[in-house]
C-alpha cells in the first residue's frame, strides 16, 4: 500500500513537472516549427500541424540575407561587455571601503547606496535620457558616443555594490594585514589580495550583469536612431515592422536571435540552477 | 584594526561608482521631480512652472484611471500567481526525483530569453487563427481575440509576465527550501504525515520570509512591466492594456509632455518607494546591514 502510494506520487509529480516544462518551451517549439515551414504550407491551416511537412531552412536563410544579425550580435556583445567589464571594476572598487574600511560618510555612502534600489530605472529615463542628451552620449554625435551612451548608465548599481561587499565581508582581516607588512600598497591588496578571493562572486555579478545587459529593451529603443547600432532586442522588435504579416520569417529572425543566449545558458547552467545564487536575486 | 591606509583612500575607491550613480540615479531623481512641476506642452523649450497643474491634469485624465486600475489588475493577478506557482513547481523539483536538472533548465528557460523574443512567441499563440484559439475549439470554445479584445488583452499579457518569471522565482524557492531542516521532514514521515500536511506544517512556516520576499519583488517588477506591452499590444486597445510604464513612455517620447510624464514618474516613484520600504523592513537578508 504505502508502495503503492510512493509511486502514484512519483507519478503525479513528474506528470505535473512535464507539463510544466512543455508550457515553459511551447511557445518557443510552435516558432521553431512555423519557421521551419515552406512557402506552399498554410501557416493558418485547422488543425494546425507541428511537424513541417516540407522542412525548409529557407526561411532562416531569407532572414539572415535581409536582417545584420551579424551586426546586431556584435552591437550586443560590445554593449554587454563593458556592461559587465564596468560593474565587476566598479562594485568591487565601491565595495572595499564599504566592507573594510572606516571612513566620514560611511553610513551616508552606505544608505545613499541602499536608496538607489528604490529607485526604478523607468520612473527616470526621462532625465537620464535628458542627460545623455546633453553629454553628447548619442549615436547621432557618433557611433563611440552612441555605445557610451547604451553603457554608462547601467556601468554599476546597488546590487552589484552589496553583492561585492558580502563577499569581501566574509575574508579574514589577517590577509589584508599580512599583505599590508609585505609591502602591499592599499591598491595591490585590493587587486592581488582580496579580487583573487571574491572570484566566484566576481563570476555571479558577471552572469547576471551579462544576462540584464543583454536583454535590455527599453534603454536602447529609446537613445538608438541608427540601426548600425541596434542590439538583437531591439533588432528582433523590429522584425515585427519589416515583415508584418510574415509570420515565417518573423519566427526564423526571433530564433536566430534566441541562439547565443541558449549557448550562453547552456555553457553556464549551473551558475543558473544550482540554486545558491541568493545574493544575486533582484528586485 | 590596524588602518593601512590614507584617509583619503576610501573615497578614492567609491568615486567612480559614485559618478555613475549620482549622474544616473539621483540627479535624474531629482529632476523628474522638479520638470513634475512645470508644462512643456505649449513650448517644449520654453517650460512654464505651473506648481501641481500637472498632477491635477492627471487625476482628472481618465485615461490615467484607466492606466492606474489596469496596473492595479496587473498587479493583483499576476503576484499570487508568481508567489504560488513557482513554490508548487519548487517543492516538486526539490524531491529526490530523476530528471531534476532538465526540468530546472526547461522551466528556467523562459527567464534566459529576450522577453522581446517571448512575446513574439506569444503574439504568434495568440493569432485570431493561432494553435491556442484551436485548442479552445478542441473544447468548444468560441476563438477569443485575444489581444484585439478590450477585456481579454491586458490578462493577455499578464499571461507572458506570468509564463515568463515562473523559472526565476522557483530558483528563489529553491535556494531556500535547501535551508529547511531534514530532520522536521523525518520526524513527519515517522508520525504518516501526508505529504500535503507535511508542507503545510513544515515546509511553509519555514518559508514564509522567501514567500514575503518573492511577494515583494513581483509586485515591484509587475509595477515596471512594459515590453511585453510595448512589443504585444502598444497599450492598445482602447488603453485596455496600458499600465503605468508604458503610459511614462508614451508621454515622454512620443508626445513630448515631459511634465506630465514626470508627474506620472512621481507617482511610481512613490508607489515603489512604498513597496521597498516594506520589502526592506520585512523580509530584506543581512546584506543591506551596515
Amino acid at each position: 500500500m504505502r508502495n503503492f502510494k510512493s509511486i502514484s506520487r512519483g507519478f503525479f509529480i513528474h506528470a505535473t513537472l512535464i507539463a510544466v516544462s512543455l508550457l515553459s518551451i511551447f511557445p518557443f517549439l510552435w516558432l521553431m516549427s512555423t519557421a521551419m515551414k515552406g512557402s506552399t504550407e498554410n501557416i493558418f491551416q485547422y488543425p494546425p500541424v507541428f511537424f513541417p511537412e516540407h522542412l525548409t531552412w529557407e526561411n532562416f536563410k531569407g532572414v539572415w540575407h535581409q536582417i545584420p544579425f551579424m551586426l546586431y550580435f556584435l552591437n550586443s556583445m560590445i554593449v554587454a561587455g563593458f556592461t559587465v567589464l564596468l560593474n565587476l571594476i566598479l562594485s568591487a572598487l565601491a565595495a572595499y571601503p564599504l566592507a573594510r574600511m572606516d571612513f566620514r560618510g560611511k553610513k551616508t555612502v552606505f544608505y545613499a547606496t541602499l536608496a538607489t534600489i528604490m529607485i526604478p530605472f523607468q520612473a527616470i529615463m526621462l532625465p537620464v535620457y535628458l542627460i545623455v542628451l546633453k553629454l553628447h552620449m548619442v549615436d547621432s554625435v557618433s557611433s563611440v558616443m552612441g555605445y557610451i551612451g547604451l553603457i554608462l548608465p547601467f556601468a554599476v548599481n546597488a546590487f552589484g555594490i552589496f553583492l561585492m561587499r558580502q563577499a569581501f565581508l566574509a575574508i579574514p582581516k589577517e590577509m589584508e594585514e599580512a599583505a599590508f607588512v609585505d609591502g602591499c600598497n592599499v591598491f595591490q591588496i585590493w587587486w592581488k589580495v582580496l579580487l583573487p578571493m571574491v572570484k566566484p562572486t566576481l563570476a555571479v555579478l558577471a552572469i547576471f550583469t551579462f544576462i540584464g545587459s543583454w536583454g535590455e529593451f527599453l534603454w536602447p529603443s529609446i537613445v538608438l536612431t541608427k540601426k548600425a547600432l541596434y542590439t538583437l532586442p531591439v533588432g528582433v522588435n523590429d522584425l515585427q515592422g519589416m515583415f508584418s504579416a510574415n509570420w515565417r520569417f518573423i519566427a526564423a529572425g526571433s530564433i536566430i536571435a534566441t541562439i547565443p543566449i541558449l549557448v550562453f545558458f547552456i555553457a553556464m547552467q549551473k551558475y543558473f540552477i544550482s540554486g545558491e545564487n541568493d545574493g544575486a536575486v533582484k528586485g | 584594526m590596524y588602518k593601512y591606509y590614507k584617509k583619503y583612500v576610501p573615497y578614492l575607491f567609491l568615486l567612480p561608482a559614485a559618478v555613475i550613480l549620482i549622474l544616473f540615479f539621483f540627479i535624474p531623481f531629482f529632476e523628474t521631480i522638479v520638470l513634475s512641476f512645470f508644462d512643456y506642452n505649449s513650448n517644449i523649450y520654453q517650460p512654464v512652472f505651473v506648481s501641481l497643474d500637472n498632477y491635477i491634469t492627471l487625476l482628472k485624465s481618465p485615461v490615467f484611471y484607466k492606466v492606474l486600475w489596469n496596473t492595479f489588475i496587473y498587479l493583483i493577478v499576476a503576484v499570487p500567481f508568481l508567489v504560488v506557482f513557482p513554490l508548487i513547481i519548487a517543492i516538486m523539483i526539490n524531491q529526490k526525483i530523476k530528471g531534476i536538472t532538465l526540468y530546472k533548465i526547461l522551466i528556467y528557460l523562459p527567464v534566459i530569453v529576450s522577453i522581446v523574443v517571448a512575446a513574439i512567441a506569444f503574439k504568434w499563440l495568440y493569432a485570431q487563427q493561432g494553435i491556442l484559439n484551436y485548442f479552445m475549439a478542441l473544447f468548444h470554445i468560441p476563438a477569443i481575440s485575444w489581444l484585439t479584445d478590450p477585456n481579454v488583452a491586458l490578462y493577455s499579457v499578464i499571461i507572458v509576465t506570468i509564463w515568463k518569471g515562473i523559472g526565476y522565482y522557483m530558483m528563489i524557492y529553491l535556494s531556500a527550501l535547501m535551508g529547511v531542516p531534514k530532520d522536521l521532514y523525518e520526524a513527519c514521515d515517522i508520525d504518516g504525515a501526508n505529504p500535503v500536511t507535511k508542507h503545510l506544517t513544515v515546509t511553509l512556516p519555514h518559508l514564509m520570509p522567501t514567500i514575503g520576499l518573492v511577494t515583494m519583488i513581483s509586485s515591484i517588477s509587475a509595477m515596471k512591466v512594459f515590453v511585453e506591452i510595448y512589443v504585444m499590444t502598444k497599450g492598445g486597445p482602447l488603453d485596455a492594456s496600458k499600465t503605468i510604464v508604458y503610459y511614462i513612455y508614451e508621454r515622454a517620447f512620443e508626445n513630448l509632455d515631459l511634465g506630465i510624464a514626470s508627474a506620472a514618474s512621481v507617482l511610481l516613484l512613490l508607489i515603489v518607494l512604498v513597496l521597498s520600504i516594506i520589502n526592506f523592513s520585512c523580509f530584506e537578508n543581512k546584506q543591506y546591514q551596515l
